[in-house]
């Protein structure tokens, strides 16, 4: 397969397009929790029970198409390999957690890889929407619609007082998660992303890497979510989430121009030394690879570098872990091989672009 | 303050030991915290369930006759549905089913509150279909309310007025009843 087939297909169609504020939000995501009403969770639920969900979803939703989500596919976790599990966590269009435990998970995903529709995880169903750049109400409101359509057949589990029932009592109530993902790169060069996080955090909002472990954001990447689902409605919590993220591409903005401003020489240095990095190395870590990744993509963003578009980040970031990299390889790789596969990857992606 | 155990690094943990009544405080370092099995660091992350179940077991740790006698019913709460115990669950931090809200419910307002702001009632979505019938169902509790109370008040012109809209209600509710005759 070529490298540009391999992308193709490695790459939602929807990360292709480019959304509002796309030059710092990279992509917005709401996910609903739900679940059967009249079934045991999956953490203690009998497989019989589990494999009628499955039956379920394959007979009711298989082939069908919804709004602008055409042909959805429903594909269970058993007939998948490890590898293809793997590239499915990786377009985080599946959780690990579905991928490694889940042996009666399934998952319904649309042909444009927007939604994503995972059975059997913590909860029976959890609908996942994305898109690109920062559009958190119209996700919403498509969430809201792929709800409806599915509870046309669904009988959920939902109380008065309690609203959406859920295996985990930080989801009980709307069940709903909204998150952003941001590339921060100035406001974590300056330092203050740190200072941002406890005030963010006091609105009962969630700042984490989403790449890297613990506090560290790999490739400057940051997801931005609600923590609080019971008691306030989904739209005041967007509303909530939106005037943040707001908040943020503004600071973000700004310090790029202060950046810009006042140590021009020192940014491009570091831009275009992270740029020879890719264009040149032989070996190379997916940590060093995001690291210049991300100055690349500020480096695109500011007008320092013209030939590579911009979509390059979000491709990248994908491309260049381990589960995609070994579908590539259509085999095992021992992590050296992996860094060796990976500088080879990127050279050649930006080959493309010249 | 300087690490007891290697006198070289700073000491970052700070902890108490209680063995048998006798109190020891301590300040070591991380490497030697590590090294000397104060502090295990397996190879999974403290996820966010530990940390929950955590904040389930607020029973105190030295029990009189008292709460020992409230931990004992405790204990016997079960879901009679899925069959998870509220024991097993404060373990797990997760629900067996949806009834599970209802068993333990006498116990889960304050988890609610911890986790989620203080907040207890949902304030949100309602399913579109069987959320129809939740809608009417407060209406028509609402109108029984008022009923009641205008009965009471003697009140039986407005009070019959009350009664024929919660007929019109009811009629309304009965198509989308599971389907019975």
């Amino acid at each position: 397969m070529s490298l540009q087939q391999f992308i193709n297909e490695a790459i939602s169609p929807w990360m292709k397009e480019e959304g509002p504020d796309s030059d710092i939000v990279m992509s917005t995501r709401i996910r609903l929790a739900r679940n059967f009403d009249q079934t045991p969770f999956p953490i203690i639920a009998k497989s019989q029970n589990l494999e009628k969900i499955l039956d379920f979803f394959q007979q009711e939703y298989h082939h069908q198409s919804f709004n602008n989500y055409h042909d959805l596919e429903f594909v269970k976790m058993s007939d998948l390999q490890p590898i293809e599990k793997r590239v499915l966590v990786e377009k985080h269009l599946i959780s690990p957690h579905l991928a490694e435990n889940a042996e009666l998970g399934g998952a319904l995903i649309s042909k444009n890889e927007q939604v994503s529709v995972m059975v059997n995880e913590e909860d029976h169903i959890r609908v996942q929407l994305y898109f690109p750049g920062f559009q958190l109400e119209e996700a919403l409101d498509q969430a809201f619609e792929l709800d409806d359509w599915l509870e046309e057949k669904i009988n959920y589990a939902f109380d008065e007082k309690k609203g959406y029932l859920t295996s985990c009592p930080t989801n009980v109530g709307t069940g709903m998660r909204a998150s952003v993902m941001m590339h921060l790169p100035a406001l974590t060069l300056t330092q203050k992303v740190n200072r941002m996080i406890p005030a963010i955090n006091q609105l009962g909002l969630v700042v984490r890497g989403i790449y890297g472990e613990g506090s560290e954001a790999l490739g400057n990447i940051f997801q931005i979510s609600n923590q609080i689902t019971l008691g306030r409605s989904e739209r005041d919590i967007v509303e909530d989430l939106q005037s943040v993220v707001n908040k943020l591409v503004e600071q973000e903005r700004k310090a790029r121009h202060i950046l810009v401003e006042q140590s021009e020489l020192q940014l491009e240095d570091r831009i275009f030394r992270s740029c020879g990095v890719l264009q040149y190395s032989r070996i190379i870590e997916s940590k060093e690879t995001a690291k210049c990744l991300s100055d690349v993509r500020l480096g695109i963003d500011i007008g320092y570098i013209e030939n590579i578009p911009k979509t390059i980040l979000n491709e990248l970031m994908v491309l260049t872990q381990p589960g995609f990299l070994q579908q590539y390889a259509k085999k095992t790789l021992s992590p050296h091989e992996r860094d060796i596969l990976r500088a080879s990857l990127i050279r050649e992606r930006l080959k493309l672009e010249k | 303050m300087e690490c007891q155990e290697c006198h070289e690094r700073p000491a970052t943990l700070h902890f108490t030991k209680v063995i048998n009544g006798s109190k020891t405080e301590n300040h070591v370092c991380e490497h030697c915290a590590k090294e000397k099995g104060y502090v295990s660091y397996g190879e999974e992350a403290y996820s966010l369930h530990d940390l929950l179940s955590g904040l389930f077991n607020f029973e105190p740790s030295s029990l009189n006759e008292q709460t020992s006698k409230d931990i004992t019913s405790q204990h016997h709460l079960k879901c009679l549905k899925c069959g998870m115990t509220y024991q097993e669950f404060t373990k797990v931090g997760k629900f067996g089913c949806a009834s599970c809200y209802d068993a333990f419910s006498e116990r889960l307002n304050p988890i609610f509150r911890r986790v989620h702001s203080g907040n207890i009632v949902h304030d949100g979505k309602i399913p579109k279909r069987i959320g129809s019938n939740i809608h009417q169902k407060k209406q028509l509790n609402e109108h029984k309310e008022k009923l009641q109370e205008l009965i009471q008040s003697e009140e039986f012109e407005q009070a019959a007025q009350v009664r024929d809209q919660i007929k019109e209600i009811e009629k309304g509710i009965k198509p989308n009843g599971e389907g019975e005759v």
